[in-house]
């Protein structure tokens, strides 16, 4: 892990608290530590994976206030008091959340790499509710890819799971659900 | 990454009044950190904007639309308003990127995204762009994704955004606040062809910000069409994208809006064709010749010259779908 | 009695790990004081280093090291400790050894730091000075320099030539297939811990823990002193086959700072080593007028780099597939400045059959047979290239039932026959095939106090289901239920495997499972036979029921005993075996088949391809789950599609770089290129192939598929397009 101490040059740490997985943790990262390094190499949350780090993969999806992002292309520094949930923090203490235990049953991953950040970004998906056929499944979720080919096995259980999903209260309390935005004025036209 | 300061301002003036040479606005990051990595950008600090207030969408007075630098490009493909009535900008937001990036990248960013020309980004060979004066490798290499319209000696590669070919199209204003105040751009004014000096992708000066996009009243919202071409079906950049936007009357053309993406260094649009196409029954021959005028000049290279041929097609597709009326 | 979980569709009895983010890769297991290399790579082809100004770089606050062939520690200076399990004819690369330049990408310096973005950076600040020297990286342009490839192909049969010249039907074709990168989401880390005592335990991503201890044993003359751990893998495909640099690199950086250090390589660099070699082929085809073979010639030409030569099956199929009186083979090496080609999912056959039925589909076309039927004239019973029969071959079951499924018999013959709007619509078909290998492999099984069976061997799990597969084989075995069984794998102190690679894993480590629990069967009837009062005496395992976690008295159900009730009683009892494929398997051909049907939609004018439907019918022996087999056959077709309409790794040759080397330029399908994909195992029962029946299903699923692609798109386009991958500008 990343020894936060560590010289850099004149640039020190930065204090920051975030709401992870429900907890709020107070911690000290250098400007230039991804989201996505956060968590791997300082908070030992390896679930989030690397596969490209540059946005390409979709690999290293996180719910950042409820929606998904790629947390390789953000600055931690900038996510002060967001609420950060990551594939560790989706199933409870007694069970696997309705995604994840369909994407079991489904078999919807081989190596499994890829597989939380298809997990998160489909509980992403689902909450902005704006995929409802197949197709836009399939188009919604061609954000992460597998170099398995497990994708029929992806939609498969996407939606076995969405109904589920959808009517899943907790993780999304803080995000909004579809076309919002904090801070944004909606005008009603 | 190199080692950077960074610092969060909450007033425009502020993060203007920190900008140095060495600095950068961040918002999404989305391409900015992307190059960071590639060391292609190595800022001494990033002011991050995200606390600004740029973040509405508004009716202006005009009857337009106003989007807010900072709303994102889901929520904004995704606004009542936008989807209603600009949905070719609804549109192409949604064939870019991916849903991830889309939740993360801002508006007035997607107009500073860079070109994803393979030698731009590998800091290890010559770029023009990256480099000034180092060679442009892509003339006699790969080039099957670079430009076939105004490209120069020095650089051939394309600006690879969606949204700007709709915004474009649309005829969107660049609202701009810099030290030496605010200015209106017009969009087709704001990116610029490589020329001589391929390093600069657009007309902003050090320190000048994006606050806003203004879209004007009139949104083609009966007949636009955004149709994008690509080596594979969803997350990836356009070797040829078209928005168009007609406005139809008793099957003639009262109006016509054209733009290309993949094509050129900014978003293409050709007023002659446009102009030409009034007046006109909307079908396949006038379109046709629309395709021929906006790719006459054209040029291609070793392994793009596909494109023009392509484009045509495409321009003609598009109008065709246009006409048919814009897809749900 | 409950049921065998052989056969059973079960779910991945890894899945909750992977689902929860719990299942570790090579670059996440933490260490106290871990260190970070990120590696600097060569900008020309070839040449020498002059210089390696490391100074900027080691001002950089927190770095620790930059190493190069300057400073490293030493290294073994003979090609022996180099040769890896899956090493070519030749000198196998040397990581860092010295100044010279073989290829752009290569690996010229480490920057060790205590921050991993740092190291990063550091990196970019080692200035290394070259001399160049004049490189080649193009295949075409150096066929003049390719030699004949130091394979054992199949002696010609009868006189291709002149039956060439005497055959109604002669085609002469030419097929191309570029460079393609293997790209496992996970990107290649080793994660070397710096044990006191200079010991080092690695976690690498490799799909042969013992191939890598031994490669770096050697290479570092530390026998003993090395353990490599993967338990889990995050995809490989074949690039994990060989020890990757990254892993020599970390252990140099390691050895020498006596620190644990770790090195993920970028996703760039995942395009700096092993890859599918571009390939030029050519074939000629003879057949009389009804379309029955009269010849078949098929020459190959693959690159390779200069300091190894790459090999892979790719003509013998031709000789394999059809039944053809005259047949003539050829393969050809041209080495290049690039490095060494690597197996890649059904290395060879995954092109050359592409090659070989496009050509089948062409023939069908000129002699106007349907392509299936076309197949079915000249089905070939025996492998005549071995002149043996199959231990099984339920290809023509493939073919019926796959076409039967697709609705083959409603296709339009005529090319450009089928649309949908502005859609074409096209049907094609092709056949795959791919070896049922098996190779010497160990297992341990042992039942301890606590009821639980551990079974183990060191073999992979690359997604591929081993460790499921294997646990329902030993469940089975010894009739307890899946929960009660514990498969280890991905260590190199287990038992002996080969390494996991060309299908052959269910066959290998599978029969050794077996073997291994089948001896505890025997320990077990033993251990019952010494306790005082047995109803067992006397009996043999034939009588023996093994089921519900106790052995039973077949004829007799009322005695039986508990398995745990012995172990109580005898103590936990432990079996290790080390298996040899059969000696019958010499007498048969083995191989598992495939018939492949694809739909494609392509848009007249804008060329762009859609594979909305595509069923995939197997022949592979015994399928222990069906579940986790077909998924491998849906990645399988996947890949194809892939390679039939995406994949394409670009060089420039000009700088003798590749320079797609990103996920967003080098394209892989994603979900929204996918469309139906219907598989379906046909029944093959084989008694030959090993104990188990089964023949392993990682490969067969891309053989073929980029084939019945293109010939769907030349149904629905009439063009023919030979060169791969078929994007939209080469159907405008």
């Amino acid at each position: 892990m990343t020894d936060p101490s560590a010289n850099t040059g004149g640039i020190a740490t930065c204090s920051m608290t975030i709401m992870l997985n429900g907890e709020s943790r107070a911690l000290d990262v250098y400007p230039w530590t991804t989201l996505l390094d956060l968590l791997r190499e300082q908070l030992d949350l390896t679930g989030t994976k690397k596969g490209c780090d540059h946005g390409q993969c979709g690999a290293c999806t996180v719910l950042l206030n409820g929606k998904r992002i790629n947390a390789c292309l953000t600055l931690a520094i900038m996510h002060e008091d967001a609420e950060l949930t990551t594939i560790e923090g989706l199933a409870s203490d007694e069970a696997l959340h309705p995604m994840q235990a369909a994407f079991v049953t489904h078999d919807a991953f081989q190596c499994g790499y890829c597989t939380p950040g298809q997990i998160c970004s489909a509980v992403g998906m689902v909450a902005e509710g704006r995929a409802q056929s197949a197709d836009e499944i399939r188009e919604q979720m061609s954000g992460n890819l597998c170099r398995c080919g497990a994708y029929p096995n992806i939609l498969a259980a996407i939606e076995a799971a969405m109904p589920e999903t959808r009517n899943r209260v907790g993780v999304f309390e803080s995000g909004a659900p579809s076309g919002g935005h904090d801070g944004v004025r909606e005008v009603k036209p | 990454m190199n080692p950077f300061s960074y610092a969060r301002p909450t007033r425009i003036e502020e993060a203007i009044s920190l900008f140095g040479p060495q600095s950068r606005y961040i918002a999404g990051g989305t391409n900015l950190l992307d190059l960071m990595k590639e060391n292609v950008e190595r800022p001494e600090q990033l002011i991050d904007i995200t606390q600004l207030p740029l973040k509405s969408i508004e009716e202006t007075p005009e009857g337009g639309v106003r989007i807010g630098a900072l709303v994102s490009n889901a929520d904004l493909a995704w606004h009542a308003l936008i989807e209603r009535r600009y949905p070719l900008l609804a549109k192409a937001i949604l064939a870019g990127a991916s849903p991830q990036l889309r939740n993360m990248a801002s508006t007035g960013g997607n107009l500073l995204q860079r070109t994803r020309c393979y030698y731009f980004y590998d800091s290890t060979v010559p770029c023009n762009k990256r480099e000034r004066g180092s060679g442009c490798p892509a003339r006699d290499g790969l080039n099957r994704i670079h430009a076939i319209l105004g490209h120069s000696e020095q650089c051939i590669a394309v600006h690879p955004s969606d949204m700007c070919v709709a915004l474009a199209a649309l005829d969107a204003v660049v609202l701009v606040t810099g030290p030496q105040g605010e200015r209106r751009v017009d969009f087709r004014d704001f990116h610029r062809l490589p020329g001589d000096q391929p390093e600069r992708d657009n007309t902003l000066a050090d320190g000048e910000l994006i606050t806003a996009i203004e879209l004007p009243a009139a949104g083609y919202a009966e007949h636009s069409a955004y149709l994008k071409l690509r080596d594979r079906a969803s997350y990836a950049f356009a070797l040829v994208s078209v928005a168009a936007a007609l406005e139809i009357d008793g099957g003639i053309i009262r109006s016509a809006r054209i733009a290309l993406g993949g094509v050129a260094h900014k978003p293409w649009r050709c007023t002659e064709a446009e102009d030409a196409l009034v007046g006109e029954p909307a079908e396949q021959s006038a379109f046709e010749q629309a395709a021929q005028r906006i790719l006459q000049g054209a040029s291609g290279f070793e392994h793009n010259a596909f494109k023009i041929e392509l484009s045509q097609r495409a321009i003609v597709r598009a109008l065709t779908e246009a006409t048919e009326g814009t897809a749900a | 009695m409950s049921q065998s979980p052989v056969g059973q569709p079960l779910d991945r009895v890894d899945g909750p790990l992977k689902v929860t983010g719990q299942a570790r890769y090579a670059a996440e297991f933490p260490e106290a004081g871990l260190l970070y290399g990120s590696v600097v790579n060569s900008s020309i082809a070839r040449g020498r280093i002059i210089r390696i100004d490391a100074s900027a770089a080691e001002a950089v606050p927190g770095v620790e090291l930059v190493l190069t062939h300057q400073n490293r520690p030493p290294v073994a200076s003979y090609d022996e400790p180099y040769e890896d399990d899956d090493a070519g004819d030749g000198s196998p690369f040397r990581p860092l050894y010295n100044d010279r330049i073989l290829y752009s990408g290569q690996p010229v310096a480490l920057v060790v730091a205590d921050n991993l973005e740092l190291a990063r950076y550091a990196g970019s600040l080692v200035k290394i000075e070259y001399a160049s020297e004049p490189h080649h990286t193009d295949l075409r342009a150096r066929l003049d320099s390719a030699h004949q490839a130091e394979v054992d192909l199949p002696p010609p049969r009868g006189d291709a030539a002149q039956a060439l010249s005497e055959a109604d039907i002669r085609l002469d074709v030419e097929y191309s297939t570029p460079v393609e990168h293997h790209n496992p989401m996970e990107p290649h880390a080793s994660t070397v811990h710096y044990l006191a005592g200079g010991q080092l335990e690695i976690h690498d991503k490799t799909q042969g823990v013992q191939n890598c201890m031994r490669y770096l044993e050697g290479v570092f003359g530390m026998e003993g002193k090395i353990r490599v751990l993967a338990p889990f893998t995050g995809g490989a495909f074949g690039s994990g086959l060989r020890p990757q640099y990254q892993l020599v690199l970390a252990a140099m950086a390691a050895l020498k700072l006596k620190r644990s250090v770790r090195v993920a390589l970028k996703r760039q660099q995942m395009f700096t080593f092993g890859y599918r070699p571009r390939s030029i082929q050519r074939l000629s085809v003879g057949a009389d007028n009804t379309g029955r073979l009269q010849a078949l010639t098929h020459q190959a030409i693959g690159q390779t780099s200069t300091f190894e030569d790459f090999t892979e099956h790719e003509v013998e199929w031709t000789g394999m597939l059809y039944d053809c009186p005259n047949v003539k083979l050829d393969y050809q090496l041209v080495p290049l400045d690039v490095y060494t080609p690597l197996d890649m999912r059904a290395p060879g056959a995954a092109i050359g059959v592409y090659a070989l039925e496009c050509a089948m589909d062409e023939l069908a076309y000129a002699a106007n047979v349907d392509p299936l039927k076309l197949r079915l004239l000249n089905y070939s019973e025996r492998n005549q290239n071995q002149d043996k029969p199959y231990s099984s071959k339920a290809l023509r079951e493939c073919y019926q039932q796959g076409a039967e499924r697709f609705g083959w018999s409603r296709r339009s013959p005529e090319p450009r026959s089928m649309r949908e709007g502005n859609q074409l619509i096209g049907w094609g078909m092709a056949t795959g095939v791919w070896e049922a290998l098996q190779m010497p492999a160990s297992a341990k099984a042992r039942l301890g106090a606590d009821g639980k069976l551990v079974v183990s061997s060191a073999t992979a799990d690359i997604g591929t289901g081993t460790y499921t597969v294997m646990t329902q084989i030993a469940a089975s075995a010894l009739g307890l239920p899946m929960n009660r069984v514990d498969f280890q794998l991905g260590d190199s102190s287990l038992s002996t495997a080969p390494l996991e690679g060309g299908s052959a894993t269910v066959s290998s480590v599978g029969s050794a499972v077996q073997q291994a629990c089948a001896g505890l069967r025997q320990k077990l009837l033993d251990a019952v036979q010494q306790m005082p009062v047995s109803a067992f005496a006397g009996a043999r395992l034939d009588d023996i029921t093994f089921a519900d976690g106790s052995m039973t008295l077949t004829a007799d159900t009322q005695q039986s005993v508990e398995l745990a009730q012995i172990i109580a009683a005898a103590g936990e009892q432990e079996v290790e075996v080390s298996v040899e494929p059969g000696k019958e398997r010499d007498n048969y051909a083995t191989a598992t088949h495939s018939a492949v049907f694809i739909e494609v939609q392509v848009d007249e004018a804008l060329g762009t391809v859609k594979v909305s439907r595509a069923v995939s019918a197997i022949a592979a022996g015994r399928v222990v789950n069906p579940k986790t087999a077909g998924n491998q056959i849906v990645g399988g077709v996947v890949w194809g599609i892939g390679m039939a309409l995406h994949e394409e790794t670009q060089m420039d040759h000009n700088l003798g770089r590749f320079m797609n080397h990103n996920l967003s330029e080098y394209h892989i399908p994603v979900n929204a290129d996918i469309g139906a994909i219907d598989v379906l195992f046909v029944e093959e029962h084989d008694d030959v192939v090993n104990q188990l029946g089964s023949k392993g299903v990682g490969e067969i699923g891309i053989v073929g598929v980029a084939a019945a692609v293109a010939n769907a798109i030349y149904h629905a386009t009439g063009k023919r397009v030979r060169g791969l991958p078929i994007t939209l500008d080469k159907l405008l």
